[in-house]
């Protein structure tokens, strides 16, 4: 165990720090009504409109980039303000069908029964732990001091590049644990159901964007299927860098099985806090990163609906400073040159010396 | 809209709007449109009974994919109450006679209590619905029903035992065998026993005066004030009524005395009582492990102990799914049919009937019945 926390709490601050924590969560949900629930009516209508304008834009030729951008946003806010979390159960409380995270399916390759497990169990329920967090250069990437280095690692970039372009299907196929199939930890009889899953959500998935639409354009079928296409990556793209930003700049830490036994409550917190990173902007990046953008409240809170997390950041920021803790926040700019050089520095093997100041914190309040 | 909704019923319209299903669009655009869930808009509001627990009637016409109902069927309702983003479920009987698919409908509802200052669902619909609202309703669903249709009309008596607001599909199903053609010459005797607080509390009071006046084999019985059921007076209404199939429907008081008139069905017998009762949620006081857990699909009950109900299900062998274990995932969201729930880390309490709740972080508080 490489890791050593400089911010460390006593198991009495942890229990308080706990007990500030769910005072706050317990307030919001208190709190929770009509406002929440127009706003993400809001989005869903905004989504569904940028969806048929995006549509329908692909039958006057020089409308072709405005096309592609209405269907880039709205596949980024159907995937992020309105599937991640309604998927979270942010918004089960409405007793709303279609806003249910037992119902909701999003616009992209994985099929939401297997995202949830991977993410909402596995993801945050372990969020870095070596060796258990999945999400942690998943599978691929060596983002972290505490995976061994491979030669195979020398490739981390390259990686990085291909898990962005193709994020979509990274994600879908992300539930296979491939890495732990190919070490024999996992059998093809356990994945059977989850691949029949992806199997059924990619044919209907690809048939739509790049046959159906297309092919109702009639001669214009190429210029709809690279319209498509376009918007499907670009939505990859800007998916692919808000969620690095949320777990891989410099500063944030991660955590081993054993400091993680028998956590209490705030000890989990306390881990939530540490392991993930905001990134700072105006209202309009918070809306369209789903609000990612505050990853450390989304931790600490995932079932809290997202528009939350700004007011609730204001507390978070207050209760971190009382408690000497670190809060790991900066513009999309500098998290993402800081995750891009993490992804370089991965790649080569330790140097022994050295062995990695964990956390240069100190960069890390600048932007507050 | 005929074929219109054949075309957005199509399978090619399903891909276009794959992955969120088509009514998702359309209701963005018309409330009343819907290829596959069922909505209601009010028509017609007529007032029943007045008083405390006043009861109405609502006239729905239902979205074109209402399928029809049986009589003595009931249907899921959800409304969003002003004030609570929530949309909130119940279930009701139907009144009308049987309907064929996209027909209107009609629901006869008494306001209840608001109850631990919890918002009541039937008092807004009782008292607040007005042309125009429009409600979420599910299929008709329920087996409380007549088995003889009017192609196959039966030739045994019936008989109906209802109690308040149990009335319903009792009414239900007398109004279908009438608009198909029932009367006098039919030599089936239909006999209607109904228990109201009072006159003035009387549901159909005109409409079952007009029955009772008509040429048809229906005898219309109605016992108002504090006379409770008892065998003696049914057995003197009704002298064959233990071989008579009958339709009990009203407050689990009613529906006790009723079966305990009815001993020992033998298997001849059998099946000849039918019995629908309206369960008020069980309020139990905090705290208290009392009471048994029941988890409906799998069959298994056993004496609550105050553990979450995960982890009672799984002593008792069974392998919900669930993940986290601390209320954040919601892979163990399951539906809670009965009883009262404390979520173990907000502390509330929850009687609701027919609630989602997070097992994990759910513990029972006296009875409590698990869709599991």
């Amino acid at each position: 165990m490489t890791t050593t926390h400089p911010h460390t709490l006593s198991p009495e601050q942890l229990a308080t720090f706990g007990e500030e924590l769910d005072a706050i969560r317990q307030r919001v949900l208190a709190d929770l009504g009509a406002a929440d629930a127009d706003y993400i009516r809001r989005v869903v209508k905004a989504q569904r409109g940028f969806e048929v304008a995006g549509r329908a834009l692909f039958y006057v030729p020089p409308a072709w980039p405005l096309a592609v951008a209405a269907l880039s946003v709205s596949k980024i806010l159907d995937n992020m303000e309105i599937g991640h979390n309604v998927m979270h159960g942010q918004y089960d409380w409405m007793g709303d069908p279609g806003l249910n995270s037992r119902m909701f399916e999003w616009d992209t390759m994985a099929p939401s029964e297997n995202w949830k497990y991977g993410h909402n169990y596995v993801h945050h329920t372990y969020t870095n732990i070596v060796g258990k967090d999945r999400d942690i250069g998943y599978g691929i990437l060596r983002m972290d001091e505490d995976q061994e280095w491979h030669p195979y690692y020398l490739g981390n970039p390259l990686y990085a590049f291909l898990l962005m372009t193709f994020f979509e299907w990274g994600v879908a196929l992300h539930d296979l644990e491939v890495d732990e199939l190919v070490a024999g930890r996992r059998t093809w009889a356990e994945n059977r159901q989850i691949a029949a899953r992806i199997w059924r959500k990619v044919r209907k998935q690809t048939f739509k964007d790049y046959v159906l639409f297309p092919a109702l354009t009639g001669p214009l079928f190429p210029l709809t299927f690279a319209g498509n296409v376009v918007a499907n990556l670009v939505r990859n793209v800007w998916a692919f860098n808000i969620i690095f930003c949320g777990h891989f700049p410099s500063g944030v830490a991660t955590f081993s099985m054993e400091e993680c036994e028998d956590e209490t409550r705030g000890h989990w917190y306390y881990r939530q806090l540490l392991g993930s990173a905001n990134i700072t902007g105006s209202r309009l990046m918070h809306v369209m990163s789903g609000n990612l953008s505050h990853q450390i409240e989304h931790h600490l809170f995932p079932d809290l609906p997202a528009r939350r997390y700004p007011e609730i950041a204001e507390e978070v920021r207050e209760i971190c400073e009382r408690y000497d803790l670190p809060y790991n926040q900066g513009p999309l700019h500098k998290q993402l040159a800081s995750v891009a050089g993490k992804i370089f520095r991965m790649a080569l093997p330790p140097r022994r010396k050295t062995a990695e100041p964990v956390a240069p914190l100190a960069e890390t309040p600048a932007a507050a | 809209m005929g074929l219109a909704q054949t075309l957005l019923r199509s399978r090619a319209v399903a891909a276009l709007a794959t992955p969120h299903p088509v009514d998702r669009y359309l209701e963005l655009v018309n409330p009343m449109w819907a290829v596959q869930e069922v909505r209601a808009v009010v028509t017609g509001v007529r007032r029943e009974t007045g008083g405390e627990h006043p009861v109405t009637t609502l006239v729905l016409q239902p979205t074109p994919t209402w399928r029809g109902h049986r009589a003595g069927q009931h249907v899921q309702v959800g409304v969003e109450l002003p004030g609570i983003a929530t949309r909130l479920t119940r279930v009701f009987t139907i009144s009308s006679a049987a309907s064929a698919p996209g027909e209107k409908i009609t629901l006869t509802i008494r306001a209840h209590d608001h109850r631990d200052g919890r918002p009541s669902v039937s008092r807004h619909l009782a008292t607040a619905a007005e042309p125009g609202t429009v409600l979420h309703l599910s299929q008709a669903m329920g087996d409380f029903t007549l088995p003889v249709s009017p192609a196959t009309p039966g030739i045994d008596p019936l008989l109906f035992i209802t109690g308040g607001s149990g009335i319903t599909p009792a009414m239900s199903m007398l109004r279908t065998l009438l608009r198909d053609g029932y009367d006098g010459r039919a030599g089936r005797p239909v006999m209607f026993l109904h228990y109201a607080r009072s006159a003035d509390d009387q549901i159909f009071a005109g409409e079952l005066a007009a029955i009772a006046a008509a040429d048809n084999d229906v005898t219309v019985h109605l016992r108002h004030g504090h006379q409770l059921f008892n065998e003696p007076d049914l057995r003197r209404t009704v002298p064959g009524y233990r071989d008579t199939d009958t339709w009990v429907c009203g407050p689990g008081g009613l529906v006790d005395l009723v079966r305990a008139a009815y001993p020992d069905a033998s298997p001849a017998r059998a099946g000849r009582l039918r019995v629908e009762f309206f369960k008020p949620p069980a309020s139990a006081g905090s705290g208290s492990a009392e009471g048994d857990v029941t988890f409906a699909r799998a069959g298994r009950a056993a004496a609550n102990t105050g553990a979450s109900l995960l982890e009672q299900a799984e002593v008792l062998g069974l392998r919900p799914p669930s993940g986290c274990r601390m209320g954040i995932c919601f892979s163990c969201t399951a539906r809670k049919t009965e009883g009262t729930v404390r979520n173990v880390v907000t502390g509330v309490e929850s009687s609701m009937p027919d609630e989602d709740i997070q097992i994990c972080v759910s513990s029972p508080v006296g009875d409590c019945v698990v869709d599991l």
